[in-house]
Formats: structure tokens, C-alpha cells, sequence
């Protein structure tokens, strides 16, 4: 087989993977009883089954490592047609943005826990931070919203930074104790604080960029389309951009340091690598994210409350991570669907969630310790060698 | 502000005390001969609770009306019942992944706390609201001034503090005990002295998980209601506790334990702050503490073998 049929192969392969993806998913979002759901996902299961064993899944990936910007545009435009699909129906909208918004999250913690290695067990509270200095700052102040969202992310990247001390100065479960603590602490905060709404948190006014008011429906071309377009499209360029960033500083030396400093911090340093500084840096980012995605999720429910922003939240946080795999970033987004969209789906097991997830990763953690679809080795020379 | 209402602070304090001395304590025996963090034990201590609340139902159904026999049942089973699930999580769940990073060891067993929760709420009749505990010890109590003690408060302090001299006692001058830390010391070295690891490990998880049984229910009598989320929040503090005390030391977990409650009594009577910001302060402290302090107050000396 010569080098450019197979090329063609694994494109097409690429492509017919996002437009199958693309459609489970609309299916999915879709279904309204439980059983055509259960049906779905059978089918889905098998179908992911039959994928990995055919190698249809791994053709895939070489096409998209091998055609990027072809990639890149399927995913587009796979996106464009979930939001026309479901151009007025709220819910499937607000979730999806939901989704997107986790996702900018867990790649943030993707860059602390799985590359550098910096435990991160307050996820949710560094959301919190970001969407409580929305709350605060769109309220009081005519501050623009853009710069809302980024004061957000800076807001949780600063007390993250506090919080930096401790966490460097200690290690392994010592280390997170820092977080836990910070985790509790935060919301024994909310809770008691008047100022800050105490546990009926507040309300968040819209979001409105540059004259833009995105708690508005829109109409184009004589279709009618419903406000959360408006926040999945941006919830969508957001991911994007956090997507891209990371992976520049994964494929680059950058990540090449975090990812030494995570695999052996003493031969790291041997080595003349900063261990403190690609620490700081990692968790500085990480928290950025949570926070700017934390602030858009403030301002697109307008309404914060201290029981978005739990102990247990950041475990689900983390379930995303492990169950997408620790330090595969394609990995969060079919996780965080499954995790957050499974128990809005099937009311059955609404009540039974936690239970189920905790039962998930303890089975995915005993049996695949690197989570469900690890992240694959780093490959020095496209099809040369390999170098962790 | 008079003497009275100092001292009933500090008697609240010295109980509380007690309660996270004891699953500090816990927590520290984990890490001692295995080096992991065993998340759920906040988790079994509620468990406990709950199976002695359980116990004193099925007595009171059986019309066993005798208050010392209700109150050894319900600590027998609820002991027994509590060392095994711990042993059974040591053996399955924690040995296969005691050479993973922490960061796997502690999310698996923050996930086993999760499964326990979740099963008490779901699984127990009306199991997500407060449950009544019964009140087992003599209810009365003695008025000196302002000060009023109450007397089961006495007991369980008392109880409390032979329990954790006990273990103390088991670990120091027993064969058990000298087991234990020799398997904290150096692990592979006891097993080359013909010490059985994997038993005094299952024996070791049996015996925190035991304690945390105590602790749930003297939680339990304390406040007269249990209820499924009161586990979290005492690991957090309990495993807090242990950490500034310095992770493996027994002494280091009962000194962070009345730290803790230190902390936040001394919050209440003499920042000028709702009390509910006890929580907030504690943990800042926590926090600011192991910035200075690493490895804990009593902390083993962190040096790295290549």
C-alpha cells in the first residue's frame, strides 16, 4: 500500500468519525424516552467497540495528527450543525454550553494533574471564585464583560497564587491537603457570607459584549434562533482558543518540562529544570481557565449559588479526568458529555449519579490506572520513535 | 464575657478534640505502614454511626429495653462491622494500588467514601434527612455557676481518651504493635524478618476503621442526630488533624486533633466574628501552617533516596 492511499484512508476515516460522532450525538440530545436513549447507547457502545478492535479509531487519529486543519474544520462545522439542529430548544443548549464550559475547566486541571503532576482537589472552587467575581463585578460595576470574564479567570489564577506557597513547599498528600482544605473552606465561606448572598447566592445580570446582548434571541435569515446560541457559539470559541493553547504547550518544550517535572521531579532538576516555576506556571494556567469558564457560566445561568461549587463537584471534575483519560485532552469532551449529560437524560439514575461515578472510576482506576483512554506517548518524530 | 461561658467553650473544645484526635489518629495508622491516605474513613465513621442507630433499632423491636445492653450491642456490632469493611477496602481496593501515585490512591478512596455516602442516603430509610440518634448515656447534668457539664459529655470524654491511651498502648507494647511499626518503618526489611505484611496491614486498616466507629458514635451521642454527610467534613478535618500533626506520628495526629478545635473555639470566643466562620479560620490556619511548616508540627524529616 503506498503512503498516500493510506493517507486517504485515514482522512476519511477522520471524517466519517466526526460526522458519526456528530450525529449520536444530535440523537442523543434528542431523545425524549428513556428507552430510545438506552437503545442509543447500546448501539454507541458497540459501535465504539467495533471502532477500537477495527482500528478504525486509530486510523482515525493519524488522519487528524496527519490533515490538522482538516480536522479543525469538521469540528466546526459538525458544531455549527448541533447549534442549527437545535437552534430553539433551551435545554439541549444550555446544556451543551454546560459541557463546553466543563471542559475548559478540566483542560485546566488536565495541565496541573496530568502533565505536571500538581494535585488539584478544589476544581470547582476556582470555578466558584471566577463566577462569584462575575456576580460581583457585573453587578457593581460597568466594568465591560469581556474583561469581566477575564477578571474571573485572573480573580481564581490570584488565589490560586496564594495558594501556591503551601503547595510547593509540600508534597504528595500533604500537597493536597492544601487544596481539600481550600475546597472546604471556600464554601464554609459562601455559606456564612451575607455580602456574598450566603447559600442563596446571587443574581448574575446577562452577558453583553460590544453592544452584543446575548440574553436576546436572534433572528437570521427568518430563522429564530433561542439567546443560548448566542453563549454555546462563544462557550464554543472559548474552548477553542483554551484547546489550542494547550496544545501548543503540550507539543512544545514547555510541555516537554511539565511533563518531566511530573515524571521525576529530582531527575527534572538534574537536568536544569525549574521544578518551582513550571509548578507555578501549570497551576497559575490551570486556575485561569477555571476561573474565565466559571465567570461565563455565572453570567450565561445568572445566578451563582455556594452549592455549584462543592467538595463534590470537584470530584466530578476529576471523574471527567480520569475517565477521558489523565492528560488526553480529545478524551474531556466525550467524558464530561457522558458524565454531565447521561443523568439529565436518564431521570432513572438522576438520583443514583454520584453513586454511579464513584463506582466508575473506582472501576476504572483498579483496572486502567492511567484512566479509560490514556494519553498516548509522545511521539518525537511522527513514526520514528517514541518518547514519554 | 464571664468564666463560665470560657469554660463551657473549652469543655465544647476538649470533646471535639477528642472526636478528631481520634480520626486523626486513624488516618495516621493508614499512612504509617502503607504511606496512602485512606479517604473514606470519614465515610465509615458515618457508616458506623449509622449501624449502631440501626443496632438500637432492631434491639428496641426486640423489645431489649436494658440501656447497657443496647449501648454494648450497638458498640460491638458497630466496632466489628466497621474493622472488617475496612480491612475488605484495605485488602481490595487499596493494596493492588499501594505503588500508584497519590493522587490515584487518594481519588480512589475520596470515590469509596462517595459509594458509602451515597449508599446511606439512598439506602436508608429516609436516609437523606438528619436521623434522631438515641441518647444511650445518662442524660442528667451538674451546674457549677454559668457552667453547665453535662455528664454524658464526661463519659465520652473520658471514653475517648483511654481509647486513643489504648491504642496507644497496642502500638507501643504489643507484638501487634511492633509489627506495625516495623512494617511503617521499613516494610520490605519485616517481611524479611518473617513479618506477615499483608495481615498487619488488613489488621492495621481493621483497628483505624475500628476507631472511626468509635469516633462516629460518640459523634453520634454528642449532637443526639447522625446524619449521612456528617463523614466529609470530619475526614477533611480529621486527615487536617493528622497532616499539621505530621502524617505517621500518633502523638502528631492527637496534638493536631485538639489544635483543630482549639482553633475553632478560640474563633468563636474571641474573634469577633459569627461563629459560623469557625471552618474558614481553621482551615486558613491549616493552610498557613503547612506553608511554614511542610511536614507538619512533629514531622518526619523529608529527604529523598534516588
Amino acid at each position: 500500500m503506498t503512503m498516500t492511499k493510506n493517507n486517504g484512508a485515514n482522512l476519511l476515516a477522520t471524517v466519517t468519525g466526526i460526522a458519526l460522532m456528530t450525529v449520536f450525538s444530535i440523537f442523543a440530545l434528542h431523545a425524549e424516552n428513556e428507552t430510545s436513549l438506552l437503545i442509543l447507547l447500546a448501539v454507541g457502545a458497540a459501535g465504539v467497540f467495533v471502532a477500537y478492535k477495527s482500528g478504525f479509531v486509530a486510523r482515525a487519529g493519524q488522519g487528524l495528527q496527519a490533515h490538522r486543519h482538516v480536522g479543525d474544520l469538521c469540528i466546526v462545522s459538525a458544531f455549527a450543525a448541533m447549534v442549527l439542529v437545535f437552534r430553539n430548544d433551551h435545554f439541549a443548549l444550555l446544556q451543551l454550553a454546560t459541557v463546553l464550559l466543563y471542559c475548559v475547566v478540566c483542560i485546566g486541571l488536565n495541565l496541573q494533574i496530568g502533565y505536571c503532576g500538581v494535585m488539584n482537589f478544589a476544581g470547582a472552587a476556582f470555578f466558584g471564585v471566577g463566577a462569584y467575581t462575575a456576580a460581583v463585578l457585573s453587578t457593581h460595576t460597568q466594568l465591560p464583560h469581556l474583561l469581566v470574564l477575564l477578571a474571573g479567570g485572573f480573580a481564581a489564577a490570584l488565589i490560586g497564587s496564594v495558594l501556591l506557597l503551601p503547595v510547593l513547599r509540600t508534597r504528595g498528600h500533604y500537597a493536597a491537603l492544601v487544596t481539600i482544605a481550600f475546597g472546604t473552606l471556600f464554601r464554609s465561606f459562601l455559606e456564612v457570607n451575607d455580602t456574598l448572598g450566603g447559600p442563596q447566592g446571587l443574581k448574575v445580570p446577562g452577558m453583553q459584549i460590544l453592544g452584543w446582548e446575548l440574553s436576546e434571541g436572534i433572528t437570521v435569515f427568518g430563522m429564530s434562533f433561542s439567546f443560548y446560541v448566542n453563549y454555546v457559539i462563544l462557550a464554543f470559541v472559548l474552548l477553542a482558543g483554551v484547546f489550542i493553547l494547550t496544545r501548543r504547550i503540550k507539543r512544545s518544550w514547555l510541555g516537554l518540562s511539565l511533563d518531566a517535572v511530573r515524571i521525576d521531579e529530582t531527575a527534572a532538576s538534574t537536568f536544569g529544570i525549574h521544578i518551582v516555576r513550571w509548578k507555578i506556571t501549570a497551576f497559575i494556567i490551570g486556575n485561569l481557565f477555571a476561573g474565565i469558564a466559571g465567570a461565563f457560566f455565572a453570567m450565561m445561568t445568572s445566578f451563582v449559588a455556594p452549592a455549584n461549587f462543592t467538595f463534590g463537584d470537584s470530584l466530578i471534575l476529576l471523574s471527567i479526568i480520569v475517565l477521558g483519560g489523565i492528560g488526553n485532552l480529545w478524551g474531556i469532551l466525550p467524558a464530561a458529555a457522558i458524565v454531565l449529560l447521561l443523568p439529565e437524560k436518564l431521570q432513572a439514575i438522576q438520583e443514583y449519579r454520584f453513586l454511579l461515578y464513584a463506582g466508575a472510576v473506582i472501576l476504572i482506576l483498579l483496572f486502567r490506572p492511567q484512566g479509560m483512554f490514556p494519553r498516548r506517548l509522545r511521539t518525537l518524530i511522527p513514526g520514528l520513535g517514541t518518547l514519554k | 464575657m464571664d468564666i463560665g461561658f470560657i469554660g463551657q467553650h473549652i469543655w465544647n473544645g476538649v470533646m471535639l478534640g477528642v472526636i478528631y484526635a481520634m480520626v486523626a489518629v486513624g488516618f495516621t495508622l493508614f499512612f504509617g505502614v502503607l504511606d496512602v491516605i485512606k479517604f473514606s474513613h470519614g465515610d465509615v465513621l458515618t457508616l458506623g454511626a449509622f449501624v449502631g442507630l440501626a443496632t438500637y433499632l432492631g434491639l428496641q423491636r426486640l423489645d431489649v429495653m436494658s440501656p447497657f445492653a443496647q449501648l454494648i450491642a450497638v458498640l460491638a456490632l458497630s466496632i466489628v462491622s466497621m474493622a472488617f469493611l475496612g480491612a475488605l477496602i484495605a485488602r481490595y481496593l487499596v493494596l493492588p494500588l499501594r505503588n500508584a501515585p497519590p493522587f490515584i490512591t487518594l481519588l480512589i478512596t475520596l470515590m469509596v467514601g462517595t459509594v458509602i455516602r451515597e449508599s446511606i442516603r439512598l439506602f436508608y430509610p429516609n436516609g437523606s434527612n438528619p436521623q434522631a440518634f438515641p441518647k444511650l448515656l445518662p442524660t442528667e447534668s451538674w451546674h457549677l455557676g454559668s457552667f453547665t457539664l453535662r455528664v454524658d459529655t464526661l463519659i465520652l470524654v473520658v471514653v475517648g481518651v483511654a481509647v486513643i491511651l489504648l491504642v496507644h498502648m497496642l502500638v507501643n507494647h504489643t507484638r501487634l504493635g511492633l509489627a506495625i511499626r516495623a512494617v511503617a518503618q521499613d516494610s520490605e526489611t519485616a517481611r524479611v524478618m518473617g513479618i506477615n505484611f499483608r495481615w498487619v496491614v488488613l489488621a492495621t486498616f481493621g483497628l483505624g476503621s475500628g476507631l472511626a466507629a468509635i469516633a462516629g458514635l460518640m459523634n453520634g451521642l454528642y449532637y443526639s442526630e447522625v446524619y449521612f454527610g456528617n463523614g466529609t467534613m470530619l475526614a477533611v478535618i480529621g486527615f487536617s488533624a493528622a497532616v499539621i500533626g505530621g502524617l505517621g506520628n500518633i502523638y502528631g495526629a492527637i496534638l493536631g486533633g485538639f489544635l483543630f478545635a482549639a482553633i475553632q473555639i478560640a474563633t468563636v470566643v474571641v474573634l469577633p466574628l459569627p461563629s459560623a466562620y469557625k471552618d474558614v479560620v481553621a482551615f486558613c490556619v491549616v493552610i498557613v501552617l503547612l506553608a511554614f511548616k511542610p511536614t507538619g508540627l512533629i514531622g518526619e524529616k523529608s529527604s529523598e533516596r534516588v
